[in-house]
């Protein structure tokens, strides 16, 4: 080894693999310079589990309802309502108006309980775990009124091609409002805790920044974009379901701070603007929700029949606590299987932005910058230390890295 | 930015590339009560205006959003569908914009669009492992999900020879192997 080789000698931390909550679970390649990342490279597919592959060989497009529900374990919502608008697209079928209000009221639901469990990792990774028990215990409400609506947690089988498998009736309007109403008297707390502490204003401030231009360019979605200052929602755009009768507004970081940085904090704002959203659209719902049948053809064995002899294409937008969730769906006729079947989940375009907001930083910045995009950070289980120079391996646990974050914040001036 | 109606596009698109388009419907649909309409536009072109199509939507948009790249195995020939969205960030204006073209088995060549959209290496990736679609051009040519150690010359969505090999496919406990 030369002089000059140990002079430039640069450390390559593989972080991952992350992702199970994806499609995509991810592990992350950070060349870092002391401190700082100079470079960042994404390897995908550790467990790419051939959905679309089975969709497309194995399954009726009912049986893929169940399949797409299950592409992810927390927005297992969007996925299912994604995929059933592609097939009716492509089949020419209409949902019942009732059925949009329901997979509307669902899909508002889980973006709060999306939104409030990242609230809780971001705290968790900065270290200030106080926020990270407060968070998820104000999210177990939700939660409740999930099962108490749908029978589940998760995987809750809401959806049918041509409506919804499951009606809200009248007397659980006065449960469903009562958490709402939980909800919005905690709403100020939650701003003041998120918004206004010192230390996580230190550590979300200017870290992690994606310019509107990169946003565009890198086709950043969802609340990623968002606070970058791209008002992109496809709730506001192309409104589908019973988006299309109620006037979304696309939330902005500018709305609360005037300003538009991309940063955490920006992040932050408008996850927790759009939790407020989601309350008001749910009454909304609640409200205008017509009387009617929640299916088009409630009889199983009748629209299978009708769906191996539709031919067509169609997509499917859906848009999820993440971003823009696309089904693309090609049906053949006298062909049980879908002929095409292409899902693109929202982290699949958001991981490009990766390299752009972890270059620079410092690498107790890596878990809130990268977990600000939302991917699931629970399976961080490993990461590999190289120090190229000198050919030494070193493997260092998540709790490592995670150590180097809190001690970030405790180091913080007081 | 002027924002054109789906017809008006079409005929923006038959100027922009003369004798290389091809065909374009309008697919529209009305949603829940208010009847707001859902619309998608689908546009196919020659292989050899595949670039200046989609120079004309960056004209059309300044910042297309490019969503994914599908792709079909059609038996002789392989379609690809560019699925774009434009207008986006006005409310009820956005349009759904797929750009067909089909390549045929004997050419599997497309030029890579990453000058033009960034963004769009990862589906370009995607569909070069998935589909066996060559992009010319693409300046990552690894795999993006396809694990080192799957057979070269297997392309997962292929219909045909080329699809992944009988031995790789496990069948289900009672059912019959296709």
């Amino acid at each position: 080894m030369t002089l000059e080789e140990t002079k430039k000698a640069t450390y390559t931390i593989p972080v991952g693999p992350i992702h199970p909550a994806l499609k995509e679970p991810i592990r992350l390649a950070l060349s870092v310079d002391g401190e700082e990342i100079v470079d960042v490279d994404i390897f995908a597919g550790q467990v790419h589990r051939g959905i679309e592959w089975l969709g497309m060989n194995r399954n009726n497009p009912i049986q893929s309802i169940y399949l797409a529900e299950r592409i992810c374990g927390i927005c297992n919502i969007c996925h299912p309502f994604a995929f059933v608008m592609a097939v009716e697209h492509a089949a020419g079928i209409t949902p019942p108006a009732r059925a949009e209000y329901i997979r509307t009221i669902t899909a508002e639901m889980e973006r709060i309980h999306s939104h409030l469990l990242w609230a809780g990792i971001a705290a968790h990774e900065i270290g200030f775990d106080t926020i990270f028990y407060l968070a998820w215990r104000v999210r177990e409400e939700i939660m409740d009124l999930i099962e108490y609506v749908t029978g589940n947690r998760i995987t809750k089988a809401m959806f049918q091609i041509g409506g919804v498998r499951r009606d809200i009736t009248e007397e659980q309007f006065p449960r469903i409002r009562q958490s709402l109403d939980y909800y919005k008297s905690l709403f100020g707390q939650l701003k003041r805790v998120f918004l206004d502490d010192r230390t996580i204003r230190m550590r979300t401030k200017n870290v992690g920044v994606l310019k509107r231009e990169d946003a565009l360019k890198l086709l950043t979605v969802g609340p990623t974009a968002r606070a970058s200052g791209v008002p992109k929602d496809v709730r506001q755009d192309q409104p589908y379901a019973a988006y299309a009768d109620l006037d979304i507004k696309a939330m902005t970081p500018d709305m609360v701070s005037g300003t538009v940085v991309g940063d955490v904090y920006d992040r932050i704002i408008v996850r927790l603007l759009e939790v407020k959203q989601a309350i008001e659209i749910i009454e909304q719902c609640l409200e205008k929700m017509p009387p009617g049948p929640i299916l088009a053809q409630p009889k199983t064995a009748v629209l299978l029949k009708t769906l191996t002899q539709a031919e067509g294409e169609g997509i499917g937008r859906a848009e999820a606590p993440r971003g823009e969730v696309i089904h693309y769906v090609r049906l053949e006729a006298g062909q049980s299987t879908l002929a095409t079947w292409k899902v693109r989940a929202p982290t699949y375009v958001n991981l490009m932005a990766v390299p752009t907001i972890l270059k620079g930083m410092q690498i107790a910045d890596v878990p809130i910058a990268f977990a600000s995009i939302d991917p699931c950070m629970s399976c961080t289980n490993r990461i590999v230390v190289t120090d190229r120079a000198v050919g030494r391996k070193s493997v260092v646990g998540y709790e490592e890295l995670h150590r180097l974050s809190v001690e970030k914040t405790k180091e913080l001036p007081r | 930015m002027e924002l054109l109606t789906p017809e008006k596009i079409i005929d923006s698109f038959k100027t922009a590339l003369g004798d290389s388009f091809i065909d374009a419907k309008i697919y529209q649909c009305e949603v829940a009560v208010k009847k707001n309409k859902f619309r998608s536009l689908w546009v196919e072109v020659k292989k050899s205006a595949f670039r200046d199509a989609v120079d004309h939507i960056c004209h059309l948009q300044q910042y297309p959003h490019l969503a994914i790249i599908s792709s079909s195995d059609l038996g002789a020939e392989v379609e690809l569908i560019y699925h774009f969205t434009i207008y986006y960030g006005h409310h009820l204006e956005e349009l759904s914009l797929g750009l067909r073209v089909k390549l045929p088995k004997s050419d599997l060549k497309i030029p890579t669009i990453t000058d033009l959209i960034p963004g769009a290496l990862f589906t370009e990736r995607e569909t070069q492992e998935m589909m066996g679609v060559e992009v010319v051009g693409i300046p990552d040519k690894r795999r993006l999900f396809l694990p080192e150690d799957f057979p070269e010359g297997a392309y997962p969505w292929r219909k045909d020879e080329k699809g992944p090999p009988n031995d790789m496919l496990r069948v289900l406990p009672g059912r019959e192997p296709k």
